[in-house]
């Protein structure tokens, strides 16, 4: 799937590539391929430095961005799955389990969007129903149990808005998860790999560390439906995105978020491993950084990170 | 100024505003439970003149300069005479002291921003720090847009205050009043230990209408109100909003 935005380099990609095929090993049109090279060098840099916000939720909804398993099978020597909420089901759009991480044994959640059409419906596109945030609350609960660091990949358009999810009490589900958060006595390390939408993300960041992939983003609504309430026009989704400050780099500006993890130019999807191994060289860091904090500080820093956050007159009382 | 009429919403009779406002705006002839204002929920629960607000005059920031936010907070206080979606404080329930808020759905929605989470979470620490059960009655179409990833982090902060709440005994009551959804719902409205809510009052995650446009289905007649949140297991009691301060005092008499 090619971009609106990113023809231009595609274009040009394919022109270096069709003269590659022509000169063969003939070393002819070297002047011509070189000068194309520069062309798209200057394109990639105009286009991939300057992403409105918009641009940038269209990157993390790109179908071929690393998802879950592409972080589970690289940064995982040993991925032992668990399934279930112990009360209806198993929902596929989350999956998670004990991992070892860099020699750590941690437990290691996602959200999974799948990784081709099948995968995709089954995982309903990483919106989970109220099943899939009870087998997290459960993994939340294990790993406090078992003293294993939390590790959350969060990748989202939210919670799915359907008649079972609500029958099952999906609001129920992820108010659960956000309280089993605020308790669990271990470290919580969370990276949004994707898209961050809405309570659905926030079941998998009530977090000692959030970290952003650089073009992932976090709202409190899809900019398309903040749109058709706000400016009550769905086609200003771009204006909206905008007004909403999505972007890791905004919400780092707004210390919402701890850290802004690079991407490759023109995101991760062009360049899958660069995306995992910032991610990877993320949790390693943070994960070494919180191994010996006792959990009464980790619970205190954490209540106080999040009791902070807010914009409003008079202040949090000493 | 006594012989106003309005028509029932849900009836179609006719019935007098003053003898609304008596029975705090539920129908004398159906019963039907009109949305009530936050300080008539105060007058409502707490034993009269106990109530001591907490965190009054505290008014929403504008994060992000959201386009028309600053007019519509305007224009929300005028019309309400309140900083914002949220009344806290502290009163009694038949002689006994608890924390309570109160929201107010007449306020941009009762949509939960900073005010709101800063006042929830005010709440729930005064009745940590005083001992006290904590008495919360939501009313929200869910997250304050306008602020952006701020109004979502209102969720964490409630919830981290409401985990403190909870190493000690004392009891949290909800009482989920029509309409009340998205982000509330999904934060502190339903971590309480026991979930009270109003007849007829609807309570959910989405909104029917985002439901049907997002699944193309049709949602049968009842859906997510009270009686059918109770019916899946979502809420303990559905209760008049006329026996509402005396079922809360028999119930905090078993907990409090």
């Amino acid at each position: 799937m090619i971009l609106d935005f990113e023809r231009p380099v595609k274009e040009l990609e394919e022109r270096i590539g069709e003269l590659r095929r022509l000169a063969g090993e003939s070393g002819e049109l070297r002047a011509e391929i070189s000068q194309l090279e520069e062309a798209l060098d200057a394109a990639k840099r105009r286009i991939y430095l300057n992403l409105t916000p918009y641009q940038r939720v269209q990157v993390a909804r790109h179908p071929e961005r690393p998802n879950f398993r592409a972080y589970r099978d690289a940064l995982a020597d040993d991925f032992y799955e668990l399934s279930g909420d112990r009360l209806y089901g198993d929902d596929p759009a989350v999956q998670g389990g004990f991992a070892r991480i860099g020699g750590r044994n941690v437990i290691l959640l996602g959200h999974d969007k799948g990784t081709d059409v099948k995968s995709r419906v089954k995982g309903n596109f990483g919106m989970a129903h109220p099943e899939g945030y009870r087998k997290v609350q459960r993994l939340y609960e294990l790993a406090g149990r078992f003293g294993l660091p939390i590790v959350a990949l969060v990748d989202t358009p939210g919670a799915f808005a359907g008649r079972e999810a609500e029958e099952r009490g999906q609001a129920w589900a992820i108010s659960g998860d956000l309280m089993a958060l605020a308790r669990a006595p271990v470290p919580v390390v969370s990276v949004v790999i994707g898209e961050g939408g809405s309570g659905g993300a926030l079941a998998m960041c009530v977090a000692d560390y959030v970290g952003m992939l650089e073009n992932s983003y976090l709202a409190v609504i899809a900019p398309e439906a903040c749109a058709s309430i706000i400016f009550r026009d769905a086609s200003r989704a771009a204006e909206a995105a905008e007004a909403m400050k999505l972007t890791a780099r905004d919400l780092k500006g707004h210390a919402i978020i701890d850290e802004v993890l690079p991407e490759p130019l023109g995101g991760a999807h062009n360049a899958p491993e660069s995306a995992v191994d910032a991610v990877g060289e993320a949790l390693e860091r943070v994960l070494s950084g919180l191994e010996d904090v006792e959990p009464k500080a980790l619970l205190q820093a954490r209540y106080e990170r999040y009791r902070r956050m807010g914009n409003h007159t008079a202040e949090f009382p000493a | 100024m006594e012989s106003v009429f309005t028509k029932c919403e849900e009836c179609g009779q006719p019935i007098y505003e003053k003898d609304l406002r008596a029975r705090f705006n539920v129908c004398p002839n159906c019963e039907h439970h009109y949305p009530l204002s936050a300080p008539e929920r105060v007058r409502l629960l707490l034993d009269a003149g106990t109530f001591e607000e907490v965190g009054a005059g505290m008014e929403a920031g504008d994060p992000l300069g959201f386009e028309g936010y600053a007019e519509r907070l305007e224009k929300a206080r005028k019309k309400t005479g309140l900083d914002d979606a949220v009344v806290s404080g502290v009163g009694r329930i038949g002689g006994r002291p608890v924390a309570f808020a109160a929201m107010d759905f007449r306020f941009i929605g009762g949509s939960m921003g900073s005010v709101v989470g800063e006042k929830v979470a005010l709440t729930i620490e005064t009745a940590r720090e005083g001992d006290l059960p904590l008495v919360i009655v939501p009313a929200s179409g869910g997250a304050r847009m306008f602020e952006g990833v701020y109004s979502l982090m209102q969720m964490a902060k409630t919830s981290v205050a409401l985990a403190r709440f909870e190493n000690g005994s004392q009891p949290f009551v909800s009482v989920l009043t029509d309409p009340t959804f998205g982000g509330v719902t999904a934060s502190f409205a339903t971590a309480a230990d026991v979930i009270l809510a109003e007849p007829g009052a609807r309570i959910g995650f989405a909104g029917r209408r985002v439901i049907e446009d997002t699944t193309k289905e049709r949602l049968p007649e009842g859906f997510q109100t009270a009686e059918f949140q109770r019916e899946h297991g979502m809420v303990d009691r559905i209760v008049h909003r006329l026996a509402l301060k005396g079922d809360l005092e028999r119930l905090l008499g078993f907990v409090a």
